[in-house]
Parts: structure tokens; C-alpha cells; sequence
């Protein structure tokens, strides 16, 4: 909101978002100029150009990611800070400080211009918070009944740090595997807005760029991060299992050791899915030598969002390919995969 | 978590099962009736805490099991030909068809919704007055208030594009059917603490009689299952058949007589046909003629192939407790949750489903 008031809708002959604003001509210029430019605005993208030109030294990571939240409002964010963190993530995963994105959106005829500016100013925000610049992108529009208000992709390209040696393959017995934050907190929030839930919370998506945390950790902790990951879609269990499938290893994790709020988990109770496999998408697991782990730990928690960061399991050379939980009672039972999105139980 | 915690409580367990391991003197057989006890068994690790002498069979009361492969398609039909807008709970919607399931049929274009509750369809009903609404109301006693209700609030409302599609089924006559078996080893019934909440105790004392057979109405959680689990063992060790209830402070004798009132308004009881196991007489709800303009099976004319299902699933022996899912030759091999054969690999509350998930490396060697 206070984005909002830093750069207010102009005013326009037009509310809502039509057909002509992706047709290349006049009302995509106008649509492009009095907002899209001005609001992204730094010196590669004033350009105008078809294309962004720069220079980049050293060794590049690049990612892609298409966002498609339904509600795109939510608790803690909205699609638009969501597309610019979660690229901005994925590159921090492989290690890479985010330098550029690429933005495309797909809108739907009819949306709102307020709602397309809330959007745009979020996406400032989330460049700023990462540092990050927007440098070219694309604007397409469709027909309503053939999107959902508003489709964002962003392409994210990164210097990977000269530290970095992200990879299965250094992955070994007896690592530790670090949880930066609670779990599930993005997936329960969306879930909770779902028309027809008849459910409501408080709980806000933890949605937020994890580029800074990640970068400073590699300075000091280089070589001895073997791997890392944000359990995005498909929640913590998804991720482990392909960590442990991509490691030829095992995994051996402890339910008590996982932190849940207590209204996530509530929540999770009463819509009958479990928190292992509901999407965060402000959180990273950390595969790191044993020998830092305490140190690791310790200097996560003093990340503002760390405090309940956690040293959840490790890698074994038992079980190789699954991951094995001991639950809260002390039972032991394996982790599995989903063949699709987490569906509510009856009763 | 007060209320829940308690119940998960790592000291707690540790004791009920001391006390387990030292009451337990013969071999016995218990099967916990409802999938959600299956569930939590499996999911906490129980079933590998156990002293081996006790096994645990696991019961026909995941709802979506049993619902039969029929209505299933009738659902696909109703959805797919009629082109209502097809309301679920969302465990149902992945159950394999003769043709399809609702999740393919959803994906072909047909309006499917996963809810939470029958009265969310009545709303889409009612804000969809051009359009026909059905819920597929499947479940055991559990979720027949709800349905019952909906049915109840539309006639007031004078809502009349809403219907409901029954799949009800009863407790009581599946675990007469389970012990009229010949080959039955079940030696002790787990029952289902939340239809004992709503149906009460009643209906369970002429069972325990008839086939001398232990019945503890238990809960859900850790040590609700473990309590239930020792109350059982005790009885079988001393050779008593009693109807207890470990989960008293939820389920009363009586029951819930305004859920009770709601049942009785909509529904009656009719012979039905479970999934893998065959029609059970007198073993389900269907609606009451005076409602029948909101019985989807009155309502609609079904003008559909007749239905088949892969004749290899072993799911029926599985829900008579007569074998582990993993005793079945398909687990794992020719039956996935992405390619079951059968509706208890891939509901959540399926068993095998349940050891699928959660068990399948414990299967494979000991952890422990």
C-alpha cells in the first residue's frame, strides 16, 4: 500500500484491462507507457527496446517460473511480488545472486487497472527489497473466460558466487539438512482464501526473497553447502524425496524438529492435509557438512526470518532413495512422494 | 494445541505401550474399522511400535472404498452427460471409473468442485439457479447429518435444482458381514469413534453378543488408538466380549439426537452394495420417498453402459481384513496411487494407500 502512494494510477480513458492493450498498438503503448515503464523504470529498460543489452562476467546462472495463483491478492503478498521472489529464489538455490528478470504477463480482458497497478507496484517493491531490476518483458492480453485475471512468467539471470558448489553429487553421509523457517504457511494461506472454503485465518504467505540470507551464508560457508532447495509446490516431502533420489541416499528426518505455527497446523488439522506437503514459498533447505552445521544454524537464526530455522534430519546411507520420519510418538515411517496435488480427506 | 496435543504426547505412548507388551500373552488380531484410525496407525509409525503378537487388520471403513464403481460412473455421467455442476469431497474425485474418473472427467470440461460440505453446494445452488447441482454424498454415519441437512435447508429455501447422489453405508452391518465370514481371524474390532458420536452405542451391543467378540469405540490420535489397542488385549487376555468406550469424551450412549433427527427426516435404510466386498442387506441410507425430488437418482435418467472394474484388485479381501495390502501380488507393481486398480490405493484413508505412503520401506526391512 505504501507503494500505492509513491506512484498513484494516473488517470486513464480506461478501467479495466481490454483486448486492444495487447494488440501492439496505441492502447498498448499508452497502457505500457503510463504504467508498466514507469513504475519498472531504470536505465536498460527506459530503452524501449525489443531486447535488453548488458554485459555480465563470470559464471551465470538463469531460471524460469510461470505464476498462476488464484486468488492473485492474498495474506502477505500478491502474484506480483510472488513472480519476483520466486525466480529471484530459484536462483539463490543453484547459488546465483539475481541480477535481471525478464516479465511477461498474460491479463484477461477485464481486469481491473487498480488491480493491475497494485500488481506493478509489487513487483517494484520485490525488485528493490532483492535488488534486482526488471530489464524486458512482454504484455499480452486474452479473452475473458480464457485466463484468470493475470498469468506473470519471469526469466531470472544470476552471477553464481565463486563459492558455490551446489549439486547432488556432493552430497554425502552423514550431512545435515537445515530448515530455514515454519512450514506450509504460503499453501494454507492460499487454501484459506479458496472460494467455498468457508474457512477463514489470519495466516499470511511467507512469500519473500531469499537471495541476501543465502548469499552471505555462501560467503561463509562456501564449499561445505552441498545443496539447496525451496519447497515450493509440493511442500518439504517433495523435496527431500528428490534430494534423496538425485543423492542415491537416504534421509532420515524428525517430525519434532520441523516447526509448524501453531495456526498453520490448526489449520492443516481441519482441512485434512498434512504439512509436509503444502507449498511455502519463503522457505530453503540447506544440505550442509556436518562439520558447519552448528555454525550454519547459528547464523541463520540471526536472519530476521530464522529464528525458527532447524537442523531436521541427515543423510544416511541406509534406506537409499527414501526418506524416513520419526514421527512426534517416537514411530518411525517413510516420507513418500504425491502423484498430485494434496486432495481433502472425507472425514 | 490443547485438546490435541495430550493425545500425541511421546511419554504417554511409551507407557500404553509397556503396558501393552506386558499384558499381551496370545496372538491376536484386532481390526481398527475406520480409515482415518488406518491412517493415523500407519502415519505415526504405531503399526512398527507394536509387539509382534498383536496385529493390526485393517477395517472397510474408508468411505471412498467402498463407494461402488457404479456410482462412480454415474457420478462421471451425471457430470460428463447431464452437464450438472458435479459437487465432491476431494478424495473422491481421483477413484477410478469403469471409464473415468471425476478428476479426467473434470479435466474433459465437466464442471466438478471439490467442498468441504454439502451446504457449500446448496449455495452454489442457489447462485446458480439455471443450473442443475448435485453433491455426491458419500460417507459413512459420519457425514450423513450434513447431507441430511442440505436436503432439509433446499425444501426450505424452495431451492430445486439441488440434488444429492447417496453412498451412504453403515458400520454395524459391515462388521456383521465381516464376522458371518468363515474364514475370518479377526479377534477384536477397533470401532469408529466418530459414527459412534453421531449413531451412539446401541447398535453394537447385539455384535458383541452375537459373535463374542470384543468392541472398543476408539479415537483417532496416538494414544486414543494405543488406549483402544490395551482395552481390547485386556479383554482377550482375561477371554471376556465387552462393548467399551475409549473415546468417551466425545462419544455418549445415546448419540447426537440432533444429527439422529436429521437422518431419520431424509433417510432410511436400504441394502447397498459395497466396493470389493458385494451388497450387504440393510447396510446403507437412501432417500426417503417424500424427498425424492432431491434424490439424484430419481431426478436423472441414467442411460449408461453397465460397469466393470479390473477383476485382479484384491481391495475386498483387503477390507475383510483376510490380507495386508502388501500381501496383495498388484501392491506397488501393478497398483499405484498414479495407476490403482482399486479405490483403497488411492483414496487417503485407503489402506493401501496408507502403506504405500507411509509404509512401504518398513514392509521391505525392519527398522526397528
Amino acid at each position: 500500500m505504501l507503494m500505492m502512494l509513491a506512484c498513484p494510477l494516473p488517470k486513464l480513458d480506461f478501467d479495466t484491462i481490454n483486448l486492444g492493450h495487447g494488440s501492439g498498438g496505441t492502447l498498448t503503448s499508452q497502457l505500457l507507457d503510463a504504467g508498466v515503464f514507469k513504475i519498472l523504470e531504470n536505465d536498460l529498460l527506459n530503452k524501449k527496446h525489443d531486447g535488453a543489452i548488458f554485459n555480465i562476467n563470470g559464471k551465470v546462472a538463469m531460471s524460469t517460473d510461470t505464476y498462476v495463483v488464484s486468488p492473485i491478492f492474498f495474506e502477505g503478498g500478491n502474484i506480483g511480488d510472488l513472480a519476483v521472489n520466486g525466480t529471484v529464489n530459484d536462483l539463490a538455490m543453484c547459488g546465483a545472486a539475481a541480477k535481471y528478470l525478464t516479465l511477461s504477463f498474460v491479463l484477461e480482458e477485464g481486469l481491473k487497472m487498480t488491480e493491475f497497478w497494485e500488481v506493478l507496484n509489487s513487483i517494484r517493491a520485490a525488485c528493490d527489497a532483492a535488488g534486482v531490476q526488471i530489464i524486458t518483458g512482454d504484455t499480452k492480453v486474452v479473452e475473458k473466460g480464457k485466463g484468470d485475471k493475470i498469468f506473470i512468467n519471469t526469466t531470472g539471470i544470476g552471477l553464481v558466487h565463486p563459492e558455490a558448489a551446489i549439486d547432488t553429487d556432493h552430497i554425502k553421509p552423514g550431512d545435515k539438512i537445515i530448515l530455514s523457517g515454519p512450514l506450509a504457511r504460503h499453501g494454507i494461506t492460499i487454501m484459506s482464501h479458496r472460494q467455498g472454503l468457508g474457512f477463514e485465518s489470519t495466516i499470511s504467505s511467507d512469500t519473500r526473497a531469499l537471495n541476501k540470507v543465502v548469499l552471505s551464508l555462501l560467503d561463509e560457508f562456501g564449499k561445505n553447502i552441498h545443496f539447496l532447495r525451496d519447497p515450493t509446490r509440493g511442500g518439504l516431502a517433495t523435496v527431500l524425496n528428490e534430494i534423496a533420489i538425485g543423492a542415491r541416499a537416504g534421509i532420515d528426518i524428525s517430525q519434532k524438529n520441523i516447526c509448524i505455527e501453531e495456526d498453520v497446523s490448526g489449520a492443516c488439522e481441519m482441512l485434512g492435509l498434512d504439512p509436509l506437503y503444502v507449498a511455502n514459498e519463503g522457505l530453503f533447505v540447506a544440505v550442509v557438512d556436518a562439520s558447519v552445521a552448528e555454525a550454519f544454524l547459528y547464523r541463520l537464526q540471526d536472519w530476521e526470518h530464522g529464528e525458527m530455522a532447524a537442523i531436521i534430519g541427515e543423510i544416511t546411507n541406509d534406506h537409499p532413495r527414501q526418506v524416513v520420519m520419526r514421527s512426534l510418538i517416537g514411530g518411525r515411517r517413510v516420507v513418500n512422494m504425491l502423484p498430485g496435488e494434496q486432495l481433502p480427506r472425507i472425514c | 494445541m490443547k485438546y490435541l496435543s495430550e493425545f500425541r504426547s511421546p511419554e504417554i505412548v511409551a507407557a500404553l505401550l509397556k503396558e501393552i507388551r506386558e499384558t499381551v500373552k496370545g496372538q491376536w488380531q484386532i481390526m481398527e474399522v475406520c480409515g482415518g484410525q488406518t491412517h493415523s496407525l500407519v502415519k505415526n509409525g504405531i503399526l512398527n511400535m507394536l509387539p509382534s503378537n498383536i496385529q493390526m487388520v485393517h477395517g472397510p471403513g474408508c468411505p471412498v472404498c467402498v463407494t461402488p464403481v457404479n456410482l462412480i460412473d454415474k457420478a462421471v455421467h451425471l457430470a460428463v452427460e447431464h452437464k450438472v455442476i458435479l459437487c465432491s469431497y476431494g478424495d473422491m474425485i481421483r477413484v477410478p471409473g469403469s471409464g473415468m474418473s471425476l478428476l479426467e472427467a473434470k479435466s474433459k470440461g465437466a464442471d466438478v468442485r471439490i467442498l468441504y460440505s454439502p451446504l457449500e453446494a446448496l449455495k452454489i445452488a442457489n447462485e446458480n439457479p439455471d443450473r442443475e447441482v448435485v453433491f455426491f454424498a458419500v460417507g459413512f454415519e459420519t457425514t450423513a447429518p450434513a447431507n441430511a441437512l442440505s436436503v432439509i435447508q433446499a425444501k426450505q429455501s424452495g431451492i430445486k435444482n439441488y440434488s444429492i447422489l447417496t453412498s451412504h453405508v453403515l458400520v454395524p452391518p459391515a462388521i456383521a458381514a465381516i464376522m458371518a465370514d468363515p474364514e475370518c481371524k479377526v479377534d477384536a474390532f477397533l470401532g469408529a469413534g466418530h459414527v459412534c458420536a453421531i449413531m451412539g452405542m446401541s447398535e453394537y451391543y447385539p455384535i458383541v453378543e452375537k459373535y463374542k467378540i470384543p468392541i472398543v469405540i476408539t479415537g483417532f490420535e496416538p494414544v486414543d488408538l494405543l488406549e483402544g489397542i490395551l482395552m481390547a488385549v485386556k479383554q482377550l487376555e482375561k477371554g471376556k466380549y465387552l462393548l467399551e468406550n475409549q473415546y468417551s469424551r466425545i462419544v455418549e450412549a445415546a448419540g447426537n439426537t440432533s444429527a439422529l433427527k436429521a437422518i431419520d427426516e431424509i433417510f432410511e435404510v436400504t441394502d447397498r452394495e459395497w466396493r470389493g466386498i458385494g451388497e450387504i442387506s440393510s447396510s446403507g441410507y437412501g432417500v426417503k420417498d417424500a424427498y425424492s425430488a432431491f434424490d439424484a437418482m430419481k431426478k436423472f435418467k441414467f442411460d449408461m453402459i453397465e460397469s466393470h472394474e479390473d477383476a485382479s484388485c484384491r481391495s475386498g479381501d483387503i477390507m475383510k481384513g483376510k490380507i495386508k495390502p502388501d500381501q496383495c501380488p498388484n501392491f506397488g507393481i501393478k497398483c499405484t496411487p498414479v495407476q490403482p486398480l482399486g479405490a483403497p490405493m488411492v483414496s487417503s484413508e485407503g489402506a493401501c494407500a496408507a502403506y504405500y505412503y507411509f509404509n512401504r520401506l518398513l514392509v521391505e526391512e525392519t527398522l526397528l
